[in-house]
C-alpha cells in the first residue's frame, strides 16, 4: 500500500473519532475565545481611559505571548485552582495566548477614531461613557474583529499542543502520531486544525467586512 | 417651541477681557484682550485667517476650554458655572456609523426624547433643510455628497431648538456653487429661526452674506467689529487684505 493510502483508510476508518476529536478541540476554542474576549474588550476599553494602565497591561498580555506554549502548559500544571492535568489548564493557557491580539486589537480600534469625530462628540455634549459606546466601540468594532479572528486562528494551532497536559481534542492524533512515526496519525491532526483554522479566518473575515464602516 | 423674542435686546454671549494661553513654556497665548457682547438674535461672523484664533473663540463659548483670564457669559452664567453638557449640542462632523436619521436624533435621543416626538422631529427638520426624507432618513453619511452632508449637521444642529448655535466653519470643503446656494439657504432659515448664531470662516464673501456683524480677528485679538456694510469702509491692512481677497484676479477693482 502507498502512504496516501493508508493515511485515506486511516481517516474512513477513524471517521468518528476523529469528528469527536474535533469537536473537543473546537469546544476548546470557543470556551477560550468566549473568556478571551469577556477579559480582552472590556479591558480594552478600561486601558482607553486610563492611559497610565495601558502599558502595563499590554506588556503583560505581550510577555505571555512570548513563552512558548509547550512552556506554559508545563508551568500551569503545579499551579493550584487554575492549574493541573487536563482541559481547564489548556484553557487558561489559550485564554492566555488570546489575550494579546484582543486587547491590542480593542485599544487600536478605539484609540485610532477620526479625531474630527471625537471632537463632534464632544461638542455634541456627549459624556465620555457615551462617546466611547455610542462612537469609539461601534466605530472600532471592525478592528476589535480582526484581533478576535488573529486570536482564534492562533489558539485553534496552539490548542493542538493542549493534548500534551491531557486535554484532548485533535492535538492527541499528533502526539501519538510523533510518538508512533505515523504520517497517517499526524495528518489525523493536522488537516482537521488546518480545516478549522481556514474555516473560522472565512468566517470571521465574512462578519468583518459587514462591520467595516468607512 | 421657539423662545419668546426679548423685550430688550439681552446678551446672549459676552466676553469680558478674555484671554486664554496654553501652558507649554513658553507658554502660548492663543487669544488676548477679548471683549465682546452677543446680543440676542444676532449672526456673528467670526472671520480670520487660520490660526487668529476664531475656533478657540468658539471653544471658550460651549465650555470646551476655558478662559485662562477674564469671564466668558453665556445668558448672563460664566461658562465654568455651566453645565458643560447643556453649553454644547453644536456642530461637527457627522457620525460615520450613524443613518441620516439617527445623526439628526442624536440630541433628542440624547436628551431622552420619547420616540414619536424625535420621530416626527428627524421628518420635520430633513424637510427644513431640503432633504426628502423618504429618500434620506436612512443612508449612510458616505452615501451622500458633501452638500447633502452639510445639510444634514445644519438639521442635526437644529433638532433640539438650541437657542444659540455655534457653527465651524460649516460650508468648508464644498465646492463654490453648492457652497453659495447653502449660504443663501442658509441665510433665510438663520433670520426665520431668530437664532443667536456665532460662525466661523475664513472667507469674506460668506461673512458679507450671513452676518449681522463680522467680527475680525488677527493673531489672536479683535481687531473689528462692525456690519457687513461698515466693514468694507474701514481702514486697516487686514481688512484691505481680506477685501482684496474678493477681487477675482490680481490687480482687479474690488
Amino acid at each position: 500500500m502507498t502512504p496516501q493510502m493508508t493515511t485515506w483508510s486511516f481517516f474512513a476508518d477513524h471517521r468518528a473519532e476523529i469528528l469527536g476529536a474535533t469537536l473537543d478541540h473546537l469546544a476548546l476554542v470557543v470556551i477560550a475565545m468566549i473568556i478571551a474576549i469577556l477579559i480582552g474588550v472590556p479591558l480594552g476599553m478600561f486601558i482607553v481611559q486610563r492611559p497610565a494602565l495601558r502599558a502595563i497591561a499590554l506588556g503583560i498580555a505581550s510577555v505571555f505571548q512570548t513563552i512558548p506554549s509547550l512552556a506554559l502548559f508545563g508551568f500551569l500544571i503545579p499551579i493550584p485552582f487554575i492549574g493541573g492535568i487536563g482541559k481547564r489548564t489548556a484553557i487558561v493557557a489559550l485564554v492566555l495566548y488570546a489575550l494579546l491580539p484582543i486587547l491590542r486589537n480593542t485599544y487600536v480600534g478605539l484609540t485610532g477614531i477620526d479625531p474630527a469625530v471625537l471632537e463632534a462628540a464632544e461638542a455634541m455634549g456627549m459624556t465620555r461613557a457615551q462617546i466611547l459606546f455610542r462612537v469609539r466601540f461601534p466605530l472600532a468594532l471592525a478592528v476589535i474583529l480582526a484581533g478576535i479572528r488573529t486570536a482564534t486562528i492562533i489558539t485553534i494551532g496552539v490548542a493542538t499542543i493542549a493534548a500534551a497536559i491531557g486535554a484532548g481534542g485533535l492535538g492527541t492524533f499528533i502526539f501519538r502520531g510523533v510518538a508512533l512515526v505515523s504520517d497517517a496519525l499526524i495528518l489525523a491532526g493536522a488537516i482537521p486544525a488546518a480545516l478549522l483554522a481556514l474555516l473560522a479566518d472565512f468566517l470571521l473575515g465574512l462578519l468583518e467586512r459587514r462591520l467595516k464602516v468607512s | 417651541m421657539n423662545t419668546k423674542p426679548p423685550l430688550s435686546p439681552i446678551k446672549t454671549i459676552e466676553f469680558r477681557d478674555v484671554s486664554f494661553h496654553i501652558n507649554v513654556i513658553p507658554s502660548r497665548v492663543i487669544v488676548s484682550g477679548i471683549s465682546l457682547e452677543i446680543l440676542h438674535g444676532e449672526t456673528i461672523v467670526l472671520l480670520g485667517r487660520s490660526g487668529s484664533g476664531k475656533t478657540t473663540l468658539l471653544r471658550l463659548m460651549n465650555g470646551m476650554l476655558f478662559p485662562s483670564e477674564g469671564k466668558v457669559l453665556v445668558q448672563g452664567r460664566s461658562t465654568a458655572a455651566w453645565d458643560p453638557i447643556r453649553l454644547r449640542r453644536g456642530m461637527g462632523c457627522l457620525f460615520p456609523h450613524f443613518t441620516v436619521a439617527e445623526n439628526v436624533a442624536l440630541i433628542p435621543t440624547l436628551e431622552n426624547w420619547d420616540a414619536s416626538r424625535t420621530a416626527a422631529r428627524i421628518q420635520e427638520m430633513l424637510q427644513l433643510v431640503g432633504l426628502d426624507p423618504r429618500e434620506f432618513a436612512h443612508r449612510r453619511p458616505r452615501e451622500l455628497s458633501g452638500g447633502q452632508r452639510q445639510r444634514v449637521g445644519v438639521a442635526r444642529a437644529l433638532a433640539a431648538d438650541p437657542p444659540i448655535l455655534l457653527m465651524d466653519e460649516p460650508f468648508g470643503a464644498l465646492d463654490p456653487v453648492t457652497r453659495a446656494e447653502l449660504q443663501r439657504e442658509f441665510s433665510t432659515l438663520a433670520h426665520r429661526l431668530g437664532k443667536t448664531i456665532v460662525l466661523v470662516t475664513h472667507d469674506l464673501r460668506e461673512a458679507l452674506l450671513l452676518a449681522s456683524r463680522i467680527v475680525l480677528l488677527e493673531a489672536g485679538r479683535i481687531i473689528a467689529s462692525a456690519t457687513p456694510q461698515e466693514f468694507l469702509r474701514l481702514d486697516h491692512p487686514e481688512v484691505r487684505a481680506f477685501a482684496s481677497s474678493l477681487a477675482i484676479a490680481p490687480g482687479a477693482p474690488v
